[in-house]
């Protein structure tokens, strides 16, 4: 039994690391934090619900548009938002408030178009029969959700440390008053940023049905504190620390299930704070204290 | 300080001798009292977001803690209304103090972490495993102790006090230190601010605030569930209201609550999300052009906002 809950576990914090990645993203570069990330992943499980029951499209079909999709999607929210957001006062603070509000509107027309019942997509579609690993039988569909998510993460790590985009991106992400001064078009760094981490999170929706359970529009809360919790425990704005967070997160989560499962949803709330307390930078982080 | 005393008089007064009087014409005491109590929770809010710059996403925690002080006290004390409030008082107070070591974080992580720590005591308060003492997600009744006019006199009470509370932080010595420290704490330390000592007091006042409304709030309804004494949207509606009017005044919250209260109750009972939508689109914009909310529309032209 614990053998096969850290197992899970970790299949299951490959996926949490998908669910915090792009919201880590976003507030590396941008130091906003994306409250809607929660409901862009709901929005993420809608377009993977109706690609497969409409036109019967495979969900890793669906996972390929909806990447590119939804990248198109946060490019002009970004041009909309964030230039202005970042020139007030207290732009972080500001944020989350702002975010909220585009939380409400995409909370509400998602209400509003697919009404509140639940919707789901069978995990036979990717792929049939239980899976044994290290002598424990786990769903196909949660070793393929993982398997994706460590090819993202794997993609995230390439663009930002192999590429020269990425390397802009770390010298943002580092100070972007020095980047700026250097020379770099930093709303254009930025704006790239944006858009990946809103495709990261509508990718992670994509697998939602099979990870999460049915998805319905007042999901993203719940999705929210969870991909808050990963990135808090690995430290905001690293992505290496966004793996460890969500495997952290992931093994916590399967412990807690099987063995105390009446609390097992105090965990992320308690990891979270925990983490804060003992060390507020996450546990690979940089300052975060005031004075 | 006695231009306190006249802001209180000036825009206090009149909005608590209306609300005192408003039960005798209007009819719907519930809508009444649920005005009062957003009012407190809005001025509860903006004597620690507007004076120190924290903003409690999770100030619904305390609302709640209140809440189920007075419920507890009621319930398993037999206490009667009176010191059962002052149960709820403690209950939030007890709430700060275990809370207070999150003043060290800044900015977001204040705000998630505070989040965070109000879910948590939800779902602690909702489980059933603890249905023997809090009634878990069955939600109590408090039927022996429902008295709807006393309880709305207690609340104006309360919010009386909140107001002289905040019209007091504008103008005393404090509510200044609170200020400098929200604008610069290295700076305001250097020069004699006591930093941490501040902040804490505001903390605790305005957790009391919302301890104090979460209890009164069970009083009067008398029949609650846990998701209705820790709904998120309590603290989100105290922020946009505070936001909407101005943060750090003592007009701002009360217009906000005044304003966007009322357009809730014309429009967001019946289609919920219509209501949704409209007030995304409001935070989106109020944000965007107006941060520092309708106040800031006078204030910029060199006029002082009571």
């Amino acid at each position: 039994m614990l053998a096969h809950a850290i197992l899970s576990g970790l299949v299951f914090g490959c996926y949490f690391t998908l669910v915090g990645l792009g919201l880590n993203l976003i507030f590396g570069v941008m130091r906003i934090v994306n409250l809607a990330h929660g409901d862009v992943v709901m929005l993420g499980a809608f377009a993977a619900f109706w690609l497969f029951a409409l036109i019967g499209l495979h969900p890793l079909i669906s996972s390929v548009i909806v990447l590119a999709a939804f990248a198109l999607l946060g490019l002009p929210v970004y041009y909309l938002v964030v230039p202005r957001l970042l020139a007030a006062r207290d732009s972080e603070m500001l944020s989350i408030i702002l975010f909220f509000g585009v939380q409400q509107i995409i909370e509400a027309l998602a209400t509003i178009a697919f009404g509140t019942s639940e919707r789901s997509i069978p995990g036979r579609v990717l792929g049939r029969g239980p899976l044994h690993v290290l002598g424990q039988t786990l769903p196909v569909a949660w070793i393929v959700s993982a398997a994706v998510s460590l090819l993202a993460v794997a993609l995230v790590y390439l663009y930002l440390y192999r590429s020269r985009v990425g390397t802009l991106t770390r010298a943002v992400m580092v100070s972007r008053d020095e980047a700026l001064a250097s020379g770099i078009d930093v709303h254009r760094v930025s704006a790239l940023a944006f858009a990946i981490g809103v495709a990261l999170a509508g990718l992670a929706g994509v697998f939602s049905p099979f990870m999460l359970g049915s998805a319905t529009p007042a999901m993203g809360g719940d999705v929210n504190l969870a991909a808050f919790a990963v990135i808090v425990i690995g430290s905001l704005g690293d992505p290496r620390g966004t793996m460890l967070g969500g495997l952290i997160y992931g093994v916590a989560l399967m412990l807690m299930q099987t063995y105390m499962s009446a609390w097992a949803n105090l965990l992320p709330n308690l990891l979270l704070i925990a983490v804060l307390l003992v060390r507020p930078t996450g546990l690979l982080g940089r300052q975060v204290r005031r004075a | 300080m006695r231009r306190g005393v006249r802001e209180f008089v000036t825009v206090a007064l009149p909005l608590l001798a209306a609300l005192a009087l408003a039960p005798l014409v209007y009819s719907n005491e519930l809508l009444l009292f649920n005005f009062i109590m957003f009012l407190i929770l809005a001025q509860g809010l903006n004597a620690i977001y507007g004076f120190t710059g924290y903003l409690p996403f999770g100030y619904v925690g305390f609302f709640g803690a209140g809440a189920y002080g007075f419920a507890l006290a009621v319930m398993h004390l037999d206490a009667t209304p009176l010191p059962a409030m002052a149960c709820a008082g403690v209950a939030a107070l007890a709430l700060g103090v275990v809370l207070t070591p999150l003043l060290r974080l800044s900015g977001a992580y204040f705000a998630i972490a505070n989040l965070a720590a109000a879910q948590a005591v939800y779902q602690v308060i909702s489980n059933p495993a603890l249905q023997d003492i809090t009634k878990g997600p069955y939600g109590v009744t408090l039927s022996s102790v429902f008295a709807p006019a006393l309880s709305y006199g207690v609340a104006l009470i309360i919010l009386a006090a909140t107001l002289i509370l905040v019209a007091w932080l504008r103008n005393a010595r404090f509510g200044l230190a609170l200020q400098a420290i929200r604008e610069d704490p290295v700076s305001a330390a250097m020069a004699g601010v006591a930093v941490v000592r501040g902040r804490t007091i505001a903390w605790l006042l305005s957790a009391l605030i919302a301890g104090l409304a979460g209890g009164v709030f069970a009083w009067h309804i008398s029949v609650f569930y846990p998701e209705t004494a820790f709904d998120l949207s309590f603290s989100i509606f105290a922020i946009v209201f505070t936001l909407f009017g101005g943060a750090a005044t003592q007009l701002g919250p009360i217009l906000g609550v005044l304003l966007l209260y009322g357009l809730y109750n014309v429009i967001g009972i019946t289609v919920p999300q219509y209501f949704q939508l409209i007030y995304g689109v409001l935070i989106v914009l109020l944000v965007l052009f107006l941060p520092d909310g309708l106040a800031s529309l006078v204030t910029r032209r060199g006029f002082r906002v009571p």
